[in-house]
């Protein structure tokens, strides 16, 4: 068979056809290789979802909490019934005292010679000084009182101003920069461990299409990762899309293309899976706390805030936020596309330079 | 091939220093083409070095290489095309099956076999659809050699192609190796297993500290060392021990040496040297306990250039 004739004979030209590109290959193994990894699968698609799915259900809306409070004289509950935020128990004072020891109700109503009344209730406690307030107008009133201003109430409880509206762009930024940088980590000091890397550069592969596979495999992901979190929030959730989706995906990609290059950098020189990780964590941790993805960054002192903005992390989740939830057009997002383009830049071209290819 | 040059393969005074290990020293080598030449020596002689330089995945601190008319400063391009390369310990992905890894080998080459062309070549047809992480040693030391092959190669490279198979595989990998060298292309070959050498290497290049200590076909080093036989045994006990002085003046004994407790003896002609030996071992009364004799091989000319074994470590 390896006959020389025979073999030259049967020498042909590479197929025309695009699968047969190295860089087409390249990209073909690259995802194969995570399909059939299920942890991976797990930790890009489900993992975020649940996470989505339990904080959208811890920190949903619930109506205003009615509060427990009781009083010792039917006249007194008759008066403090009227207000409806109140639920109000009568109860012999011996009782009364006990239950607002052990906190089961917020307040404790007596009456006071002369027609007054006495709260008994711990200032230091938010719910205490609540039942205060609304326990106090529910007896003025019953009085006779007559507010001279007359007030309405209108309630914020429309979509985009929820928790779970802030918190899905922050797990879609916190997901993309997760899985730009352990997918490149893993895969690129795991092949440079096990001699493939040098096994592939001893053959006449163009190094750029080796380093572009992981870029490429990288977006295919993305349509998948941003539209199953997306999807998700949209549907069981409603949390708004206000931005156009062209700048959304635009912003999706912008943000994994400057954490895949962060990922490369990271991975340049590593020749041990340890060493890979201690450096991801050290570089994506500081990002998880500082950069908005589950309270917002404003809450950090004004003079880290020159900092938290130039992370990649808050520009990602800033701009999805803007876009998700003010609708804000990519020139709004300026800044934001300004720091992820200099990340990318300036990581690509360092990992060039500095990367190990074997 | 147009008007191949009589070399495939020349390197002259190379050399390559790791912080303050030396690990090429001033190497010369000159592989003719279509033949298969093998590169012999124990752990951290050099070879694998000496072999990354010619690959061109290594750069020498100084020296000269010449690779089918071509230099890996100007024409590596069009030199990776013509290379078949196989590693020491590369590990291909797990998840992959074995024609997907075939294929993208292939992609890498402008021409030469088709996929399923190279799989059968190395006879793992059955296994086209299997993952590389369910194949055993020796189907993955075939797939490794199919990714070798499928640029059609004229120079290919095996580091330690049967090192930890067991015999039926490395057999099986011998008659691959054999049949490639049939078809006139030239291969550069490390390895440290003797019989591996002697049975399918043209010329031999013994290599110790950096440096080629012998070189010659086979039979030329065996017969360099003047001598046709070895003989091992074990005689005495701890109460009666041997004296070896007068073994040294027998008939067609060359040398004596003490190796782990037994002697060995390198003799011109066993017909006379063993019934000395016997002779000489009743006269001091140390019965014999152990006898053995072989023909010499490249291990005892390793042992006699270096005093060392080959496989010691």
């Amino acid at each position: 068979m390896l006959d020389p004739g025979a073999t030259r004979a049967s020498r042909q030209s590479p197929s025309a056809a695009w699968t047969s590109h190295p860089l087409a290959q390249l990209t073909l193994v690259r995802f194969l290789g995570f399909l059939r990894e299920p942890e991976a699968m797990f930790w890009v698609f489900v993992f975020p979802i649940l996470l989505a799915a339990g904080l959208g259900i811890a920190f949903r809306n619930r109506p205003a909490d009615v509060l427990r409070i009781t009083a010792v004289s039917p006249q007194l509950a008759q008066a403090l019934r009227q207000e409806k935020l109140l639920d109000v128990a009568e109860m012999p004072a011996a009782a009364a005292e006990e239950a607002l020891r052990n906190g089961k109700v917020a307040l404790l109503a007596v009456p006071a010679p002369g027609g007054g009344v006495v709260y008994r209730y711990d200032d230091t406690n938010p719910e205490g000084r609540a039942a205060r307030m609304l326990a106090d107008r529910a007896i003025q009133r019953g009085a006779g009182r007559i507010d001279p201003v007359s007030v309405t109430d209108r309630f914020l409880r429309e979509p985009g101003s929820r928790y779970i509206d802030f918190l899905i762009p922050g797990l879609l930024g916190m997901n993309l920069m997760g899985s730009a940088i352990w997918g490149m980590g893993f895969a690129i000091v795991d092949s440079r461990r096990k001699n493939l890397m040098k096994r592939l550069v001893a053959t006449p592969m163009p190094r750029h299409y080796y380093l572009l596979s992981f870029l490429l495999s990288r977006l295919l992901m993305l349509v998948v990762e941003v539209g199953v979190l997306l999807t998700f929030g949209a549907l069981a959730f409603g949390v708004p899309l206000r931005g156009s989706l062209a700048d959304l995906a635009l912003l999706s990609v912008l943000g994994s293309l400057s954490f895949s290059a962060l990922g490369l950098l990271i991975a340049s020189r590593a020749r041990t899976i340890e060493a890979a990780s201690g450096l991801m964590n050290a570089v994506m941790m500081p990002m998880w706390i500082l950069s908005g993805v589950f309270f917002s960054s404003q809450r950090f002192p004004a003079f880290a805030q020159p900092i938290i903005k130039a992370l990649p992390l808050t520009a990602a989740i800033d701009a999805l936020r803007m876009n998700m939830l003010q609708g804000a057009g990519m020139a709004q997002l300026m800044p934001q596309i300004g720091v992820l383009a200099a990340w990318l830049i300036v990581c690509f071209s360092l990992a060039l330079k500095l990367f190990r290819w074997r | 091939m147009t008007a191949a040059p009589e070399f495939a393969l020349q390197v002259r005074n190379l050399r390559k220093a790791y912080k303050d290990v030396l690990a090429v020293d001033g190497l010369d080598l000159a592989i003719r083409a279509g033949e298969c030449f093998g590169l012999l020596g124990p752990n951290g002689a050099g070879k694998t070095t000496t072999m990354e330089i010619c690959e061109g995945l290594t750069d020498a601190d100084s020296g000269s290489l010449e690779m089918l008319g071509m230099s890996w400063d100007s024409d590596a391009a069009n030199l990776r095309q013509r290379l078949g390369i196989q590693l020491q310990d590369t590990q291909l992905a797990d998840k992959l099956t074995v024609l997907e890894t075939v294929r993208l080998f292939r992609s890498f080459f402008r021409a030469g076999p088709t996929p399923a062309e190279v799989i059968a070549l190395v006879q793992l047809e059955e296994k086209g659809n299997a993952r590389i992480g369910n194949l055993s040693g020796g189907q993955k030391q075939r797939l490794a050699m199919a990714c070798a092959l499928v640029g059609d190669p004229d120079f290919l490279f095996l580091d330690e192609p049967t090192t930890g198979l067991d015999p039926q595989a490395r057999r099986q990998l011998w008659d691959l190796i054999e049949r490639f060298k049939a078809s006139g292309r030239t291969i550069l070959l490390t390895t440290h297993y003797m019989d591996e050498a002697e049975r399918l290497c043209d010329r031999i290049a013994i290599m110790d500290h950096g440096k080629v200590i012998a070189l010659g076909t086979p039979r030329e080093l065996i017969a360099s060392i003047g001598v046709e036989h070895v003989v091992e045994f074990s005689a005495g006990s701890s109460t009666a021990p041997l004296d070896i002085e007068p073994l040294h003046r027998l008939d067609g004994v060359r040398d004596v040496r003490r190796e782990n407790g037994s002697v060995e003896m390198l003799v011109t002609e066993l017909h006379r040297a063993v019934p000395a030996l016997l002779d000489e071992l009743s006269r001091q009364g140390a019965p014999l306990t152990e006898l053995r004799t072989h023909s010499a091989s490249l291990e005892d000319v390793f042992v006699t250039l270096t005093g060392r074994h080959l496989r010691d470590e």
